[in-house]
């Protein structure tokens, strides 16, 4: 939904600066890595100058931290039942109970780790599998770039949620693993389609040019060369990427096509509306994880409003319009 | 002409991949569907052999070689014979799809334009009065409520107006004391029925047209064609709408014609959240029952849906825009 910004933006492929000696150094020179880490760091500093992209972060870090910590944070094991079923709110479950006895609050928690490594991997790994594709097709010409663009498009056109559901119903019950395919399978052809468009702007510049006379493989000029242009780029598709994976998983998740007696935000959906939470007026275990879900794909595309100001500079905050 | 006829040998080509892509899918996958299928079937009575036969053609166990299967199979297609359900048996898959189509069509279709001409209408105002109220209103809580999980968004309004205020029915099309046709109480109860799923659909879809026409307006608005209308002494109204905005609806208008494509397979989780008789229902309900033949023929109809309307969009564009023509 939030992809639209990653759109190829003409006037941010001109304000870019072609790979300076800092990125494409030779490998022969030792130096090349201090600069490298200084780029990090400004990048890093250029996103969080962002408004928008610091609250992001915030969010996004209290999620990682609620992650990393559950173990610590969580008053009960997520999946530990026999409490009172459909409880409300108390001093002892904070959030009350499912319909199982459990305790949501403690769900809510270690829910966060299946959205986050949903999000992270499939994200990494449609980015992968888009900068692949996507530099390459841009790159080479003919008969071949013509059948890559025909298979692209009809990944773009297939409709994503019924294709994800179809194949998930083939595969059944195989958990987060099964997921995450179903994910990178269905998300990687936009990134594929922003980064071939970029590429192929790139593909005539000057220095692509000397790198082509100079005798270097085509593979090297396109990893090496073509690749450290578009960082932000690359960026910006992971966070589109992971945003759309978190969405998918709690969509599946919530059809019940993941594992079910995984603890999820899907998957607490999907057992609030099959026990009937509804019924039970138990609003708390409704809003809980679907806020959740929110926030999470929310901080990510705040993130991606600094990440585009790497590679447009207009797009920045506070450098004046 | 050659512009139309380049776009419909695309066409052309997309849709028979999509055909093989929807025959490819079951076998690439491992264990056998037909098998399960066949032994779920056999649960109902004996399998007749022309069942059994069309069962085999439709899922691939593997008679004679993957060409003649794949002959057969786009035969199938072609006269619209997808088989029987096992779910519903003994409907057959092309009369079960037929009775929920016009539910999604009718619910879908008619939220996805008026979202489409709400959300643009907004989006232009938005844009004439950058900077106000008016614009940072609509695009800070339409980017907001896209963020959303639709089903999330679907549960929470149910939870809220149907639960706990009871002001709409919580499942469903219709009531059970109806009679579907064209009387006044049906009517009256559809409408009641479809009104939940309807807002949410609206909420959650209105924000991208927001922005779209908003960001492509402002745009428009810094031509120089614009700022000569301006200086013309134009309405401002005239201005906004025949000058700005006509020419920045292209984009919008382009997404237009793909969520119409959607229309027949892109509510999957809010019918799901409603129990409402469409087509996304359907395919949930075959996904869950393992309903193969039903679930086969939904996807392939859903995908060449899409397909039509990128196609129809396409064309229309090389009338509306020449220079997309070449």
């Amino acid at each position: 939904m939030t992809t639209p910004t990653t759109l190829p933006d003409p006037g941010g492929s001109e304000s870019e600066r072609p790979a300076g000696a800092a990125d494409s150094a030779p490998p022969d020179l030792p130096t090349s890595a201090p600069p490298r880490w200084r780029v990090v760091t400004r990048a890093a500093g250029t996103v969080w100058v962002n408004r928008k992209a610091r609250l992001g972060l915030v969010v996004l870090a209290f999620f990682a931290l609620l992650a990393l910590l559950a173990p610590v944070l969580a008053p009960y094991s997520p999946t530990a039942g026999g409490f009172e079923r459909s409880a409300g709110p108390s001093s002892a479950h904070l959030f009350g109970t499912t319909a199982a006895g459990e305790d949501v609050l403690s769900q809510v928690i270690y829910g966060s780790r299946i959205s986050l490594l949903v999000g992270v991997v499939a994200g990494v790994l449609s980015t992968l599998v888009a900068v692949v594709v996507g530099l390459s097709w841009g790159y080479v010409r003919g008969p071949v770039a013509e059948v890559v663009n025909f298979v692209v498009n009809l990944f773009l056109v297939i409709p994503g949620l019924p294709l994800m559901i179809v194949i998930a119903a083939y595969l059944q019950n195989s958990g987060l693993g099964m997921i995450i395919f179903v994910v990178v399978l269905t998300g990687w052809a936009w990134g594929a389609r922003v980064l071939r468009s970029q590429t192929q702007s790139l593909r005539g510049r000057d220095f692509v040019t000397a790198a082509q006379f100079s005798g270097e493989r085509s593979w090297r000029i396109v990893f090496r060369e073509i690749l450290p242009n578009m960082t932000s780029i690359i960026a910006s598709s992971f966070f589109g990427a992971a945003t759309a994976a978190i969405l998918a998983e709690s969509g599946l998740s919530f059809l019940g096509l993941g594992d079910t007696t995984q603890v999820s935000w899907g998957t607490m959906l999907f057992w609030a509306q099959n026990s009937n939470a509804l019924l039970t007026g138990q609003w708390v275990l409704l809003l809980a994880p679907g806020l959740c879900i929110a926030l999470l794909a929310t901080s990510l595309s705040l993130v991606n409003f600094g990440v585009d100001g790497l590679s447009n500079p207009r797009l920045r905050e506070g450098s004046g319009r | 002409m050659r512009y139309f006829l380049s776009r419909l040998g695309l066409f052309a080509l997309t849709a028979w991949a999509a055909i093989t892509l929807n025959f490819l899918l079951p076998r690439l996958m491992p264990g056998s569907p037909a098998d399960a299928a066949i032994a779920r079937l056999a649960q109902n009575g004996p399998v007749d052999p022309a069942t059994r036969a069309a069962i085999e053609a439709q899922l691939g166990v593997p008679t004679g070689g993957l060409l003649a299967q794949y002959w057969d199979y786009l035969g199938n297609v072609l006269t619209l014979d997808f088989g029987v359900s096992y779910t519903f048996f003994p409907a057959s898959v092309a009369s079960l799809v037929g009775s929920a189509l016009p539910f999604t069509l009718v619910l879908v279709g008619l939220v996805t334009v008026a979202a489409f001409v709400i959300g643009t209408l907004i989006g232009v105002l938005a844009a004439w009065r950058r900077g106000s109220a008016l614009d940072a209103l609509p695009t800070l809580s339409g980017s907001f409520l896209a963020a959303f999980p639709y089903f999330w968004t679907a549960l929470l309004l149910l939870f809220f107006l149907g639960y706990t205020f009871q002001l709409f029915p919580t499942s469903g099309a219709y009531s059970p004391y109806t009679t579907p046709g064209l009387n006044g109480p049906f009517l009256a109860d559809a409408v009641a029925h479809a009104v939940l799923p309807a807002v949410t659909i609206l909420l959650t879809s209105l924000g991208g047209w927001i922005l779209g026409m908003r960001n492509a307006m402002i745009g428009t608005l810094g031509d120089d064609y614009v700022t000569f209308a301006e200086a013309n002494g134009l309405r401002s109204r005239t201005v906004a709408l025949r000058y700005a905005a006509r020419n920045a609806i292209l984009p919008n208008l382009t997404g237009f014609g793909l969520a119409l494509g959607g229309v027949v397979g892109g509510s999957l989780l809010v019918e799901r959240v409603f129990a409402y008789p469409g087509v996304g229902y359907l395919l949930f309900n075959a996904v869950t029952n393992q309903d193969f033949p039903l679930m086969q023929a939904l996807f392939l109809m859903i995908t060449l849906s899409v397909l039509v309307a990128n196609f129809v969009v396409d064309t229309l564009y090389g009338i509306l825009d020449p220079r997309t023509r070449r």
